[in-house]
């Protein structure tokens, strides 16, 4: 009997104790001051919304998937003739289809992560408008995107150093941490973006032609060792050229990283992020009001 | 009681912008010369504020059912809009106890490409439902939306009323302290609204927190048992439905009399027009305020320019109450017209009969082959007080817009018999 009313006592406790749980005080200026919680409670929204986007990204093509495979493979062959065979560029003794490859990766990744995160906001009007969630799930949902098309076309590269017979050496297991940082390095212009596109669409403009100029501004189609020293510093103010040679370093594993250039890369990334985030953050109350 | 909703002096304000053009050379080089991005636009912008809502405050407790009303534009969607916390308010608080979900839109985050199955989890978790929330609920939701056959086709290919059904139900389904719905009642078939009424009834009465908007009267008398009356921004009634709704139906627009309409007002093309409408009683006065038992005569002026009409004229008056719904439809035949001047009827309606409430008519001037030459609708709108009926004692209730006075034969062993 006891252990009955106690339970029931305990039962009650717990819904009173849920709902608590999800009191939520709104006050002119300030937002709600549970905002990282709600990321977590909308984790399972984050999760639908990538899967959403991986699902319909090859729907109704004929190839499907394996457009993920065709275009880097291309840009591939296309990179190594014309840097490596035309151009001459120095390679080390490493094969040059895999030292672009090794680049081209990271370098796909970023750019699509880039033009997904930014344009996610705006694609996604109609959720922002009409429904409440963090709206941080929307660029960094899309990022997931980019990442199963950068997964897929890894599987080029298992393939191009199987047929070269290259076997990479234990700093391998160090890409996870040089993939994080290029999922870093997009989110952060991506996320400043997304937010300045909501209200100046200019940017759609812009970022296409972005990663355009990139591609060549970017250590993809030759080391950065053929940058002359006095400017290498500068050049690595380019938060990619950090991620390109991290991951040239973990999978060719020839070259030593030149740490000052590393390091400056990776600020930048730092810096990128904390001003995206920022930035998204003091705008996205006003989203709704003019998207 | 748990006070689920709670908004204090809750207030929304948008910047407008107005633009205004420079029309001198000399203007426009100088505003060139200032800000070249903004002159290049041609524009000059000055903006506004506009308050879509100002000082809101109430309170619901749970099990509440509350619609919230008022003409487009005052404020109805925007308060919707605060509460379900997509946009922040300019000033005020809301305390919100529970969680919500808001449909505020069908459909919303539907992806066409994707197939029924996939988008019922994907609109779940838009709306706030876990995973395995939407396992569970799944078959349900596909009964409710009579679905099933077309389960893995893409939505795209779905006629806009599988659309709908589907995006209800998945909505239908959420467990949420407080559900906040817009409109949704406005699209699909009578019998689908019928259904989503039946199950936003239920949803009240697991005592839940709903919040709903609507333009039906019908469909807010019937679900809920309290209303708010927005009106520009501002809470202008808070109360009982039935009083709520009808502050807000004999509130501005019902005119009590139409008076010296031209051609033109009627569309300039027609051959016949009505001038002036009126409800008067016996004694020929205009008045809009009737006692249940007084005569109710309804006066009107028509004008015509052609004096033959081929195919005759119907004249017809439809006495319509506050949700819309026609009590009566009367006509008369009219075969040939004589004059140019206008012409002047009157129509008395049947004393008596008529039950305490407000009302208004649909006039129409029109033949038999559909053919409308003017129509009016929701005018005069007149009262009917009740001054001793019968019924009076059932003033709570809704007993019809009719007094009959039926025969009855009851045994008479069950009825006490009245003194002699």
């Amino acid at each position: 009997m006891v252990t009955d009313t106690r339970l029931r006592r305990s039962a009650k406790y717990s819904r009173h104790y849920k709902i608590m749980e999800h009191k939520i005080v709104i006050e002119a200026g300030t937002g709600s001051r549970q905002y990282w919680i709600d990321i977590i409670r909308f984790r399972e929204l984050f999760y639908f919304l990538a899967w959403r986007d991986v699902l319909v990204r090859y729907k109704q093509t004929v190839v499907g998937v394996a457009w993920a495979v065709i275009r880097p493979l291309l840009m591939m062959i296309v990179f190594s003739v014309v840097f490596g065979q035309l151009a001459k560029l120095p390679s080390d003794g490493i094969p040059y289809p895999i030292l672009v490859f090794a680049a081209l990766l990271p370098w796909q990744f970023f750019a699509s992560a880039l033009s997904e995160s930014s344009n996610s906001l705006v694609g996604n009007a109609n959720l922002v408008s009409k429904i409440y969630f963090p709206r941080l799930v929307l660029p960094t949902s899309s990022v997931i995107v980019a990442f199963v098309d950068f997964v897929i076309s890894f599987s080029i590269l298992l393939g191009l150093m199987t047929w070269y017979g290259f076997y990479p050496t234990a700093r391998i297991f160090c890409l996870p941490l040089f993939i994080g940082l290029a999922f870093i390095a997009a989110l952060g212009p991506g996320l400043l973006v997304a937010a300045l596109n909501v209200r100046f669409r200019d940017f759609r403009y812009v970022i296409p032609f972005v990663v355009q100029m990139g591609l060549y501004v970017s250590p993809v189609g030759f080391q950065s060792s053929v940058v002359p020293e006095k400017w290498r510093l500068l050049y690595s103010m380019n938060p990619m050229v950090g991620v390109i040679d991290g991951f040239r370093w973990a999978i060719c594993g020839n070259t030593e990283l030149y740490l000052p250039g590393f390091l400056l890369s990776l600020s930048f990334v730092a810096i990128m992020l904390i001003a995206g985030l920022a930035f998204f953050r003091k705008t996205e109350r006003t989203f709704a009001d003019v998207i | 009681m748990t006070v689920r909703i709670k908004t204090d002096g809750l207030a929304k304000s948008y910047r407008i912008k107005h633009a205004s053009k420079a029309t001198r050379f000399s203007e426009q080089l100088m505003r060139f010369a200032k800000n070249p991005i903004a002159a290049l636009r041609g524009t000059k912008e000055t903006s506004e504020e506009f308050w879509a809502v100002r000082d809101v405050s109430f309170e619901i407790t749970d099990g509440e059912v509350i619609g919230v009303i008022g003409r487009n534009g005052a404020g109805k969607s925007t308060l919707l809009k605060l509460l379900s916390r997509i946009t922040d308010p300019t000033r005020g608080r809301i305390e919100l106890n529970g969680r919500v979900a808001s449909l505020l839109e069908v459909g919303t985050g539907f992806h066409p490409e994707l197939t029924g199955r996939e988008n019922i989890f994907l609109n779940g978790a838009i709306l706030g439902m876990s995973r395995a929330e939407i396992r569970r609920k799944f078959d349900e939701i596909v009964d409710f939306a009579e679905i099933d056959r077309f389960l893995d086709t893409p939505v795209k290919r779905y006629s806009s009323g599988m659309y709908v059904r589907l995006a209800f139900a998945v909505a239908a389904h959420l467990e949420p302290e407080i559900l906040i719905v817009d409109e949704v009642l406005a699209v699909g078939d009578a019998q689908f609204q019928k259904k989503c009424i039946g199950k936003m009834n239920s949803v009240a009465e697991g005592g839940r927190t709903v919040l709903f908007v609507s333009h039906q009267m019908g469909a807010v008398s019937q679900l809920c048992t309290r209303c708010l009356y927005m009106k520009s921004g501002e809470l202008v009634a808070d109360g009982e439905t039935q009083e709520i709704i009808e502050t807000y139906l004999s509130d501005g627009t019902g005119e009590t009399r139409v008076l010296n309409r031209s051609r033109k007002d009627a569309g300039s093309t027609t051959p016949v027009w009505i001038k002036n409408l009126s409800t008067r009683n016996e004694a020929s006065q205009p008045i809009s305020s009737f006692a249940h038992d007084e005569k109710i005569v309804m006066e009107m002026d028509f004008e015509s320019t052609a004096p033959v009409l081929p195919r005759g004229l119907a004249i017809s008056i439809c006495l319509q109450d506050t949700l819309n719904r026609r009590v009566f439809t009367d006509y008369r035949i009219v075969d040939r017209l004589i004059a140019t001047d206008p012409y002047h009827i009157k129509i008395a309606l049947p004393e008596g009969i008529i039950a305490p409430g407000n009302y208004s008519f649909i006039v129409s001037l029109h033949t038999f082959q559909s053919e409308v030459f003017d129509r009016l609708e929701r005018v005069c709108e007149f009262s009917v007080v009740d001054n001793g009926t019968r019924m009076s004692m059932f003033r709570a209730g809704d007993t019809g817009c009719l007094l009959a006075d039926c025969e009855w034969s009851l045994p008479e062993s069950i009825v006490k018999k009245e003194a002699a």
